[in-house]
């Protein structure tokens, strides 16, 4: 039972459970950061001098090591997923609230006027005007964030078997087989593939709107 | 009708932006708001709807200062017209045209039925609903902006620069068109323009401001021409204007001389009678013009249609103005204006001499109604 795809018992998940973790562990963060990111961006927006401080505050989570993280959050969380995932999400800040808040201003301004002339107030202007227009620009934020929150998670193997796929590369070392590595690398690189195309059909089906390259007028 | 009643716009750093203004924009009529950038007409505009607050001064609706009803409701009930059209670009057409309605809570059938009717009013095809702004030209776009802002038959219609961005040839069809739509609807539309002559073919009145936001003149184009109020009035009108105010002139009255006319097939004789005229005009067997000839050149049975004097370009009578007439007398060697009829057909000609003399009876006509309106 040694087959490239077959994995030492103490992993606890077959090859498909480990690659299901995987994305859960990546993307959770992601859709988190997302979330978080939304209401960070319009007071950006809104109030273009905490912009700058945002950004700055963004940046140095981002280069703050995840196991300084985990070091003081296995303190609540224990050796768990929440702990993994908390870093991830902060790290994806650092790309979602500059690409949500760039998205936003690249409304014209007289869309803006426009869509104000025409009666729709500040909560319907945003869910109905610079939210959907801003898509492309979410979107692409998306698409780097996931694909770098799916080749961060492995790190988790560092806690003890949180970094899903990434545990493999633990596993290679210890029962010396290479060929687990090479898995594990390869799969992760396949996910992050999948990941970035399926975030590129998802825009191309939100934003019908927008000129096709090569398509005629 | 709305009332601007001394109003003023200073901005937290000083600049006043429109100073104590105040205008009476006329029902069912466009009024033109005209000036140089920084004159603040676009503010002013803006503050009819409240996107703009004024520091002093009231804004009256029908009478009712229009800070007493929700802003959105008096949003709605206006409809707004912008540079670049302001087209929401993730919505196809239809759903453009549909928005306020929309809001106004129509059901979604209604809404677009309603934006499809607006869409052939404004002369858009209808194959064009279900795309998306970036498929239609600057022209077309500008169009779907009219149609929105018509959308929910608001009785005021605000335009701010709406035809600046697109090339002469489809301005001049975007204004014909709104003329058009006018005449159909009979909006109260307040228009903003930097173009003084796009606000003389278009208002039924214009108010110029100057620099810093005051009115300097407040009256319909052609009087603006005759008697501007002051030398910044008449340096904001252009050298031109002498000529530009014939278009307020009808040529209807013009003596017409048929005498001249003579067909391609005219014989000798019949060409031999009308030899005491300077020229000639030659027509084709229609009756349309081809060109001027003096009388000795003619020789019957055999005229060269290409070695005829230009005839410059025809006016009709009773639409074309004085201008148009004048253009055409002053384009031919001659010195002779055509007059066609509806086919293009001459129907007679008519000297710079007798244009002249018409110039000089309009203008004693509009002294006296000035004398009369003074109570002179």
């Amino acid at each position: 039972m040694n087959g490239f795809f077959d994995l030492p018992s103490d992993l606890q998940h077959s090859y498909l459970g480990l690659v299901g973790l995987h994305l859960r562990e990546a993307l959770l963060p992601v859709l988190a950061g997302l979330l978080v990111s939304l209401p960070i961006a319009q007071l950006c927006v809104r109030f273009r001098w905490i912009y700058p401080p945002v950004l700055g505050i963004t940046t140095v989570l981002y280069a703050i090591p995840s196991l300084a993280f985990f070091v003081v959050l296995i303190d609540y969380f224990g050796q768990s997923e929440t702990t993994v995932m908390i870093p991830l999400a902060l790290y994806s800040l650092v790309v979602l609230v500059p690409a949500i808040v760039d998205g936003v201003r690249s409304v014209p301004p007289e869309t803006l006027a426009a869509a104000q002339a025409m009666g729709l107030g500040p909560v319907r202007r945003y869910f109905q005007v610079q939210l959907p227009i801003a898509v492309p620009a979410i979107v692409a934020g998306l698409r780097v964030a996931a694909v770098s929150s799916i080749s961060l998670v492995s790190v988790g193997m560092l806690i003890g078997n949180q970094g899903a796929l990434g545990n493999m590369l633990w596993n290679a070392q210890t029962y010396h087989r290479p060929a687990l590595a090479v898995n594990s690398v390869l799969t992760i690189a396949v996910l992050g593939i999948l990941v970035d195309a399926a975030l590129v059909v998802v825009r191309l089906l939100l934003t019908p709107w927008m000129p096709r390259k090569g398509a005629a007028r | 009708m709305i009332r601007i009643d001394g109003v003023t716009k200073r901005y937290p750093d000083g600049t006043v932006a429109v100073d104590r203004l105040s205008l009476e924009i006329p029902d069912r009529a466009i009024t033109v708001l005209v000036g140089p950038s920084g004159c603040g007409k676009t503010t002013t505009l803006r503050m009819i709807n409240r996107m703009v607050e004024p520091t002093e001064g009231s804004i009256l609706l029908d009478g009712r200062d229009i800070r007493q009803q929700p802003v959105n409701t008096l949003r709605r009930s206006m409809g707004y017209v912008i540079q670049n059209a302001g087209l929401f670009q993730h919505r196809t057409i239809l759903d453009n045209i549909a928005t306020v309605p929309r809001l106004l809570g129509w059901t979604k059938q209604k809404a677009r039925a309603r934006a499809a009717e607006l869409m052939e009013r404004v002369g858009l095809d209808t194959a064009l609903a279900k795309r998306y702004p970036y498929q239609l030209s600057g022209g077309q776009q500008q169009r779907v902006g009219v149609a929105r802002a018509l959308a929910a038959d608001p009785p005021v219609l605000l335009m701010d620069e709406p035809f600046s961005a697109v090339d002469p040839v489809v301005r001049k069809g975007l204004q014909d068109e709104l003329l058009r739509i006018q005449d159909e609807l009979g909006k109260t539309i307040v228009f903003v323009t930097h173009d003084i002559d796009e606000a003389i073919k278009l208002g039924t009145k214009v108010a110029v401001l100057r620099t810093g936001g005051r009115l300097a003149q407040f009256a319909p184009p052609a009087e603006l021409l005759s008697a501007p109020a002051d030398s910044f009035v008449e340096d904001f009108l252009g050298a031109d204007r002498g000529i530009r105010r014939l278009s307020f002139f009808p040529s209807r009255e013009l003596e017409l001389q048929t005498e001249p006319i003579v067909a391609i097939d005219a014989g000798a004789d019949r060409l031999a009678s009308r030899a005491t005229a300077p020229y000639l005009l030659v027509t084709d067997l229609d009756g349309r013009p081809l060109g001027w000839s003096e009388p000795d050149r003619l020789t019957a049975g055999a005229v060269e249609p290409d070695r005829l004097l230009d005839f410059g370009r025809p006016f009709v009578p009773g639409t074309d103005s004085l201008r148009t007439a004048l253009d055409g007398a002053v384009l031919s060697p001659t010195g002779w204006a055509v007059a066609v009829d509806g086919e293009g057909r001459a129907v007679g000609v008519v000297s710079q001499q007798v244009i002249g003399e018409a110039i000089r009876a309009a203008h004693g006509r509009v002294a006296e109604q000035a004398d009369v309106g003074a109570g002179r």
